[in-house]
């Protein structure tokens, strides 16, 4: 299949393509590939991309896959309405 | 790695960027970035994206206005091939009372004597450019047009990218451990890759600049502190300007990309360098945006995250040498906006390390100005 054609990230849109085209420039972890890419950045919060990217790194480097670092995760969980918070949150 | 370097400069944020160009533009050869993680991992890629000139000191304006000159030409300047995503559509800053009024109408005519185009504004005045802003909660405002949005990630990518081709060489994942000196010299550094031999270190390394100062022997009188920050989803563009309040404690913009960056301090906690999340900040960041905001929340929070201020005794960096130690510089002390002062941060040291005249005196801005406790001008206008 064409990487054009590959979705790795669906939020930000993020192509198997526009992967192997920064590996090339040198951008090779998965913390330096969100920061440009904006990948695993979007409202899932790298769920659907974060293996693939990881399988990806693996294959292009020849790094065995339980060695490449994988993304940091950051709270929330799940999207949460501000006003959701809000509601529940103490009293001052 | 290379045994021998003219300069080493630590910390691959905004700043080591910066300086690395400029000490390249400038003539310099045989420049060493280190950097611990990649690049953008410090306060840089954590930061809130803003870039504004209204400040209360003559000095942060200056740096600000200087650097928004510099931000405005940089793709070209720097041959960039990314975007930067340098948006200017304005710093609306809210007064909440007649005393924050008062303080702002005489930074405006501060700012506008150093051709800052910032003006204050009544309530309907900052209505007529965030509709969506609650009237109870606003007293006054000023606006500046020409402050905005710029990607911290493309743009120290941009740095980057200008100083390699310039010569300059990057080692990400390296850690400096060391810094040897003799006789009051800078001799070398020690990192966990190897030793470099150089005359000249200097310290960009952000939150950790008072350790990297204690291993030259340089007591810097700076401390780093937690501050939070979320984003929300993306969402159509609502807002154009970055809403900002000293007193509310808060600053919310729309990033080009649609979501909404926010963030606040917290005087509480603890000075560190810990970067934690806290449920506390959303639930004090979610009070003040209902309040002052409130359309926003009704935004769903995807990812918080936290990162260090580095503060100075006057809320200003620290830029320059130090008479103890010859061969040692440093940029540290943004006090939580050396984001946008980076074009200037690089340019000043740059001219101060190949003796020519700088564009700005650097005495406001030296090491020593804290010798004397009474002598310097604090800023006001932080969150
Ligand atoms: C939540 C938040 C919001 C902010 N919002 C804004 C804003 O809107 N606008 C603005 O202008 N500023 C903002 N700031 C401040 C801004 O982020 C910083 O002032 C700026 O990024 C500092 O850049 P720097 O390059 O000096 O430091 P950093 O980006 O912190 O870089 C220092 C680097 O040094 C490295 N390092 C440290 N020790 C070592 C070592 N021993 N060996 C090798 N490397 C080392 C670190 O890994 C780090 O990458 C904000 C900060 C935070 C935390």
């Amino acid at each position: 299949m064409n990487p054009e054609d590959v979705i790795i990230c669906r939020c930000s849109d993020v192509t198997l393509q526009d992967l192997y085209d920064l590996f090339e420039q040198g951008y090779e972890t998965y913390e330096e590939l969100k920061r440009i890419a904006r990948v695993g950045m979007g409202p899932c919060q790298a769920n659907t991309c974060g293996k693939m990217v990881q399988w990806e790194i693996s294959k292009a480097f020849g790094i065995p896959l339980e060695e490449v670092d994988i993304r940091n995760t950051r709270p929330l969980t799940m999207g949460v309405k501000l006003s959701s918070i809000e509601a529940q949150a103490d009293e001052e | 790695m290379k045994n021998s370097a003219q300069v080493v400069i630590i910390g691959g944020g905004i700043s080591g960027c910066s300086i690395a160009y400029h000490l390249a533009d400038e003539g310099v050869k045989d420049i060493v970035v280190i950097e611990r993680h990649y690049l953008t991992s410090g306060a840089t890629g954590r930061c809130g994206a803003g870039v504004r000139q209204q400040w209360g000191t003559k000095m942060n304006c200056m740096l600000a206005k200087k650097s928004v000159d510099f931000f405005e030409n940089a793709t070209e300047i720097l041959r960039y091939d990314g975007d930067i995503e340098f948006k200017q559509e304005g710093y609306l800053i809210i007064a909440s009372d007649a005393e924050e009024t008062a303080r702002f109408e005489k930074n405006v005519a501060l700012q506008n004597s150093l051709d800052i185009p910032a003006k204050a504004l009544d309530r309907q005045g900052a209505l007529d450019i965030v509709s969506h802003l609650n009237p109870e909660e606003v007293h006054s405002a000023t606006f500046c047009p020409t402050d905005g949005h710029l990607n911290p990630f493309t743009m120290t990518d941009a740095y980057y990218k200008a100083a390699k081709r310039l010569g300059v060489e990057f080692y990400t994942y390296t850690t400096v451990l060391d810094i040897l000196t003799e006789n009051g010299e800078v001799k070398g550094v020690v990192t966990d890759k190897g030793n470099i031999e150089t005359a000249n270190v200097i310290n960009a390394a952000g939150g950790y600049s008072k350790d990297i100062g204690a291993l030259a022997g340089i007591d810097i009188p700076i401390y780093s502190r937690n501050h939070e920050i979320l984003v929300t989803e993306p969402v159509e563009k609502m807002q154009g300007p970055m809403v900002i309040s000293f007193s509310k404690n808060i600053y919310c913009q729309q990033t080009p990309h649609g979501g909404f960056i926010m963030g606040r301090g917290d005087k509480n906690a603890p000075k560190g360098l810990d970067i934690g999340s806290n449920w506390g900040f959303l639930d004090a960041m979610s009070k003040t945006l209902k309040r002052l905001l409130p359309p926003l929340a009704e935004l769903r929070v995807i990812r918080q995250w936290g990162g260090l201020y580095n503060m100075s005794p006057d809320s200003q960096p620290i830029i320059g040498g130090t008479k103890d130690l010859k061969g040692f510089y440093m940029a540290c002390g943004f006090s939580g906006h050396g984001f946008m002062l980076a074009p200037m941060t690089g340019l000043l040291l740059a001219e101060l390390m190949t003796g020519k005249t700088p564009t700005m005196p650097l005495e406001a801005l030296s090491l020593e100005r804290f010798d004397d406790a009474e002598s310097f001008e604090s800023e006001q206008s932080v969150v």
